[in-house]
């Protein structure tokens, strides 16, 4: 027999088994971080913040449950904490909406930033969300306006703010809760422009293409520090967050107490100035020279 | 000016032989007449959607627009490949459109205001938002406060661009703080929604602007109609998204006709510059990031440049893996028998 042949075969089949592998690598973690025994923001703030106060309402007309906020001592300092709350049972899951907030809970989350710049405290967040609500009321009541602003008010803190990702990042009702100075994330969290199974339905016009969506977007922690839009990334024991809250919560403190103390070493305007030109950063493009084929597009310009 | 060429048609699929057919009302108006109405049907007023470049013929005064910011473009950071992949998608789009990227902006006057117009274009990938468009944004905007002038931004988007996963995600981020900037030095913005405009744009600087307007019959909407029926199983009230809903919820000062929207804008602008002079505060672009233009680049270039390294340290680290699996498997090859 023909050894080279039996060996360009068996690399091929190799190569297919590793795609395969990495796939089922980014679906299980996928899975991970929507599991329904997965610490949640409560979890968290029970076993991070001491003396928790909850603080509820947007001022305007509601209180969502979805998105929990309040003041706490972390580590012996005063804190701010807003934070999407995903319930467990499924009376839980109903109460919170599963972690879709409303436009009420973005502007509560809004009061509490503006709060925590008037004192000087703080910020954490954590964000644990399949995305905002797509509901009629929610749209109708101005979420898209809601989540623009819980950016743009996040970005005008000179406080320090430190976010993370503690199981499913979906979107800009995510992101809504995440323009910070660090942004951490747990190893078994996602963090995503769509969820993978929205994408699959878009660009392969079939849901279940989902776990090659998903591995398309690139939505885990090792993916997003390689992006730069994470700074840490918080590990696991092993078999996920839920198999060991109290050793999660334990890495967790570490890293969100080692982020403040390098926050706390800038001063304020200078923090704030850092956190804008982070963002600003963002994305990947080219300034000319290495785009391909473009060479053909014509640059619009009116004749004088 | 140069004649502007457009593929309307072929955007609404509906075209007869001696005419543009409203595909709202199905009226029949001769092309001349449709285009010198703003492609607005005499009939029934349907909006139809226009390219970037017929926008900026509209809105610009002849010959005042200049783009910039054209050689920013796109790349493909996640090999993005679904049933085509990202590079391909884009080229197809270039082709069609005639454009680098779903937005055009460059500096411009409206009646003989100066300004930086930015305009997205719908037929370019769905008007998606990746990095190209989030720092083209970012650009026009430095540019408005650079020059103490005002930034109009026309708005339409189907919404993030996926094939850039979270990257185009930031761009929300990066494109709020962009109005920041412009909020915090004074320097006047509007934005008009066209149809559609809605996820990651709809959710950021589109209606974070000074004032919002939009046309008439444009769709705004974070989540669509498609998204709020598969997850709450809610019937949607009549005109739910539209222009004029929105008016009437409060989240847009005005429903403005395409013919009359230049007029508007160049009143809006005027308006908006009329305040007072009296305290430097229109001054702190330079102090905003604390940085020099240049500085600035340098450090972006450098921060982009250790990613891709970083990348690629990766991707020579899996290599190695893979040359040591496979010297390991030419000894033992998987689900074979050993020779
Ligand atoms: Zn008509």
């Amino acid at each position: 027999m023909n050894l080279s042949e039996e060996i360009d075969r068996l690399q091929s089949r190799l190569s297919g088994m590793r795609h395969e592998a990495r796939r089922h690598d980014v679906w299980v973690t996928i899975e991970i971080s929507r599991h329904k025994d997965r610490p949640r923001t409560r979890d968290y703030i029970g076993s991070l913040i001491s003396g928790f106060e909850e603080l509820r309402g947007d001022r305007l007309r509601s209180d969502d449950p979805a998105v929990v906020g309040g003041l706490g001592w972390f580590e012996s300092r005063a804190v701010v904490v807003v934070g999407h709350q995903k319930g467990r049972t499924l009376n839980e899951q109903t109460a919170v909406n599963w972690g879709m907030a409303r436009p009420e809970g973005y502007r509560k989350a809004q009061r509490l930033f503006a709060l925590a710049e008037r004192h000087r405290l703080p910020v954490l967040t954590f964000v644990d969300t399949p995305g905002a609500y797509p509901g009629v009321a929610a749209e109708e009541g101005g979420q898209a306006r809601a989540i623009a602003e819980s950016m743009l008010s996040m970005g005008r803190l000179t406080v320090p703010v430190v976010a993370t990702i503690i199981g499913e990042g979906g979107s800009g009702g995510a992101l809504a809760l995440a323009v910070a100075d660090r942004v951490l994330m747990l190893e078994n969290a996602t963090y995503s422009v769509i969820s993978p199974e929205g994408c699959a339905a878009i660009l392969w016009r079939d849901a279940s293409f989902a776990p090659q969506a998903a591995e398309a977007l690139r939505p885990t922690a090792s993916n997003l520090l390689e992006l730069g839009v994470i700074e840490r990334v918080v590990p696991e024991p092993r078999g996920g967050a839920h198999h060991s809250p109290a050793a999660t919560a334990a890495r967790l403190r570490t890293a969100i107490s080692e982020s403040l103390a390098e926050l706390d070493a800038v001063p304020p305007a200078e923090r704030r100035r850092q956190r804008r030109l982070r963002f600003r950063q963002l994305g990947e493009w080219s300034e000319g020279a290495g785009a391909y084929g473009l060479s053909a597009v014509p640059i619009i310009e009116t004749e004088p | 000016m140069t004649p502007v060429e457009v593929q309307i048609e072929s955007r609404n699929g509906a075209q007869a032989p001696s005419g543009w057919c409203c595909p709202e009302c199905g009226a029949l108006t001769e092309r001349g007449e449709w285009r010198a109405r703003s492609c607005v049907c005499p009939a029934c007023g349907h909006h139809a959607r226009i390219g970037a470049r017929d926008r900026i013929a509209q809105l610009a005064d002849p010959g005042s627009f200049s783009e910039e910011w054209s050689h920013l473009r796109t790349l493909d950071p996640l090999q993005f490949v679904d049933l085509e992949a990202y590079p391909e998608r884009t080229r197809t789009a270039q082709a069609a459109t005639g454009l680098t990227e779903a937005i055009v902006a460059g500096r411009a006057r409206i009646e003989n205001v100066a300004c930086v117009l930015a305009v997205m274009d719908f037929g370019f990938m769905g008007g998606s938002m990746g990095s190209v468009v989030g720092e083209r944004f970012f650009r026009a905007a430095e540019a408005a406060v650079a020059d103490r002038v005002p930034l109009v931004a026309v708005c339409s988007s189907g919404g993030a661009r996926m094939q850039e996963g979270v990257l185009s995600l930031m761009q929300m981020a990066k494109t709020t703080l962009a109005v920041d900037m412009l909020n915090e030095t004074r320097t006047p913005y509007v934005a008009v929604l066209v149809d559609p405009c809605t996820g990651g744009v709809v959710a950021s600087f589109a209606t974070l602007a000074d004032i919002c307007v939009a046309e008439p019959g444009a769709r705004l909407y974070f989540s669509g109609p498609r998204v709020i029926k598969e997850t709450t199983r809610e019937e949607l009230p009549d005109g739910f998204s539209s222009a004029e809903r929105n008016m009437a919820l409060g989240h847009l000062d005005a429903v403005v006709p395409r013919a009359e929207l230049r007029g508007r804008l160049a009143s809006y602008l005027r308006l908006l510059k009329g305040g007072a002079r009296d305290d430097e505060s229109g001054q702190v672009g330079d102090a905003w990031w604390g940085a020099t233009d240049v500085g600035r680049r340098v450090v972006g270039e450098t921060r982009r440049a250790a990613l891709r390294a970083r990348r690629r340290v990766g991707g020579a680290r899996r290599l190695v893996e893979k040359a040591a699996r496979r010297a390991q498997e030419m000894v033992s090859p998987p689900g074979g028998e050993p020779q």
